[in-house]
């Protein structure tokens, strides 16, 4: 808040740090999840069950081959220095190479993660501009047949199986209705047509400005993103419910009330700017979890998301793809919450 | 009170149905307000704060206001509708609340709160809200107003967020003012600081103010007229410089509950309560 001058940290206490410092702590706190996250992924990795050798060379492989490759693997040295050995590859962007698909690891997380990310993202967006609106309107209306009704909505959305609506859903608008396009981000004759920039199969149409793949891939991309959407909207607008409620029985809004302030400014300039504050991490939360990708709804839908990946990695013993999954999902997560704990200051002004 | 009063109040009745039955909070309170300063003394629950908030029309939700009279300068307060009680919010009665550790905005600064107050009741430029804000912050003795119309809420002490409300509910001059127990949250040199400058700015701007307290010999040296209520109705009605002299039972308990700093204090007298106060219509008037 206040400015303050160019001191260090842990000077004497009396000044708030300066943003630097702030940030330096944050960038180190983040840092230090980050090794802690690989440290767990790989020794679980490492502890599991399942022998890397065999998964490569298969369970016919004579024992000399499996001496061999078990020696180019590594393994016969103790865990920590196969993990030193795993953080100085990954410092240089190295996963490692999938056995599933044989390509690095890397290369095939550029390939699913886009598809994640676009799901995850027109999923949270309904969230929002959908979700927080049904809150609030619900919050201002206690206890009438609004607050019914988005009660109502919110519990189904939550408790729905989703492969389940999933399934309902195509059946009804792509088989029946044929509103939409089927499974899958794309039809077949349109694959491979446009360069990926970015992977996101919308944005990169819409930078080449094909019109006729953006429209396709944007039906494709409907319905998945609307079901996973009613998951992401159903947690937010309950939330935001709450919150809103909340804050509307606080004594500073009985005190805009007293000054004469119209009731419409005291939902959205009042209350939903501290129920904001709130919001910010609830929001980051369901993002960075949609992001780690929704195994069911990208089964149902054909969607080649990470979740996918991951899963279908893991059932082949392919430990060098969940490991590189399950670190650049945890890089998100960490990302992410960062990120909405940086806004959370910004909104805040009692934690600055 | 010589000219005609700003307010008047007749058999007041606020009730709250809730599951367990209905609850009387407030049964037939009346009285008038002219410019004066009137002191409302009770104990928690004696339907004080009710009596404000029924003026604002701001009874909680589930509750029921009645009255053969509610009146604000010819405007029945009951009858009004939304928008005309709005403007008579803030800009006719306001109402300085308890602690402005909650009833202030954490989010809002002091000067976008006070700011607000002015604007909603008055069509002008935001640099002339912005001065007459920082008027006002002066006005109530706060010396650095630049640097605490920036500030936030949680970032200035008890007795200043106090003088920030007062701020804020007199810049659009209402012509009266609603104190519901302003000083209970502060200490009790502050206290006196807080009350100093609402009599400063109550004389200055000749407002009507409802006094509301527990406190029988703060409202009696603060105000010029007394009520007592008691169970939700008004058991005497004095001048303030008459409290000595007051007859009810309830407020003799009262005045005889407080210790005294002259001679030798034996075990102070407790309150004995008889049920015929709360049948005994408005007491002795």
């Amino acid at each position: 808040m206040r400015a303050s001058s160019g001191r260090t940290a842990g000077g004497s206490g009396l000044r708030p740090p300066s943003a630097v410092v702030k940030i330096a702590g944050v960038l180190f706190s983040l840092a230090l999840t980050f090794l802690g996250l690989t440290a767990i992924t790989f020794v679980i990795s490492r502890v599991m069950p399942v022998d890397p050798v065999l998964a490569i060379v298969g369970d016919r492989a004579s024992n000399e081959v499996y001496q061999q490759v078990y020696l180019q693997l590594g393994l016969d040295q103790p865990v920590y220095v196969q993990y030193l050995k795993y953080l100085g590859q990954l410092a240089q962007g190295d996963l490692g190479s999938s056995i599933m698909t044989t390509r690095p690891v890397l290369e095939d997380i550029r390939r699913f993660f886009p598809a994640t990310l676009e799901l995850a993202t027109v999923a949270t967006l309904l969230g929002i501009f959908v979700g927080v609106p049904m809150g609030v309107f619900a919050a201002v209306h206690q206890g009438r047949w609004p607050d019914h009704i988005v009660r109502v909505v919110a519990l189904l959305g939550y408790s729905a199986p989703i492969f389940w609506l999933g399934l309902v859903a195509l059946l009804i608008f792509y088989a029946k209705l044929g509103w939409v396009a089927g499974p899958g981000r794309l039809d077949v004759f349109y694959d491979g047509i446009i360069d990926p920039v970015t992977g996101i199969l919308t944005i990169d149409a819409a930078l080449a400005r094909d019109w006729d793949i953006f429209r396709n891939a944007l039906s494709h991309l409907i319905l998945p993103g609307a079901i996973l959407g009613t998951f992401a909207l159903a947690y937010i607008a309950r939330m935001t419910r709450s919150f809103m409620l909340d804050q509307l029985s606080q004594e500073y809004i009985l005190t805009a009330r007293v000054k004469g302030i119209p009731e419409s400014r005291i939902i959205w300039g009042h209350a939903f700017r501290n129920v904001l504050v709130q919001l910010i991490t609830i929001i980051g939360l369901t993002y960075a979890s949609l992001l780690e990708g929704s195994v069911l709804t990208e089964t149902v839908f054909s969607w080649p998301g990470i979740g996918q990946y991951i899963t279908s990695s893991l059932f082949n013993n392919d430990m060098n793809a969940v490991l590189g999954g399950t670190i650049v999902v945890g890089a998100c997560f960490v990302g992410i919450n960062m990120l909405s704990d940086l806004l959370y200051r910004l909104v805040d002004p009692r934690i600055r | 009170m010589p000219q005609a009063p700003l307010l008047r109040v007749e058999d007041l009745q606020v009730s709250y149905n809730t599951p367990t039955g209905l609850v009387q909070a407030v049964s037939g309170v009346s009285f008038e307000l002219g410019r004066e300063k009137l002191g409302i003394v009770g104990e928690s629950g004696s339907g004080k704060s009710q009596t404000g908030r029924a003026i604002l029309g701001l009874t909680a939700p589930g509750g029921r206001v009645r009255a053969r009279r509610l009146e604000f300068d010819d405007v029945d307060l009951l009858r009004a509708d939304a928008r005309s009680m709005r403007r008579i919010r803030g800009g006719c009665i306001s109402m300085i609340m308890q602690d402005p550790k909650y009833s202030l905005n954490p989010v809002m600064t002091i000067g976008a709160q006070i700011e607000e107050a002015f604007l909603v009741h008055r069509k002008t430029s935001t640099s002339e809200a912005r001065r007459r804000t920082l008027d006002m912050l002066s006005a109530v003795k706060i010396r650095a107003p630049e640097r605490v119309y920036k500030a936030y809420p949680h970032e200035v002490s008890g007795g200043m967020g106090q003088r920030v409300m007062i701020a804020m509910m007199m810049i659009p001059e209402p012509d009266i003012i609603i104190a519901d127990e302003p000083t209970s949250a502060l200490d009790v040199t502050v206290q006196l600081q807080v009350l100093a400058v609402l009599d400063d700015m109550l004389s200055e701007h000749r407002m009507g103010l409802i006094f509301i307290s527990h406190d029988l010999n703060l409202v009696a040296s603060f105000c010029d007229r007394i009520l007592v209520m008691y169970g939700g109705k008004v058991v005497e009605e004095c001048a303030a410089a008459e409290l000595e002299q007051a007859r009810h039972p309830y407020t003799r308990g009262l005045l005889n509950c407080l210790p005294s700093l002259d001679g030798e204090q034996g075990e102070l007298p407790v309150l004995r309560r008889d049920p015929a106060w709360l049948t005994a219509a408005e007491g002795a008037q």
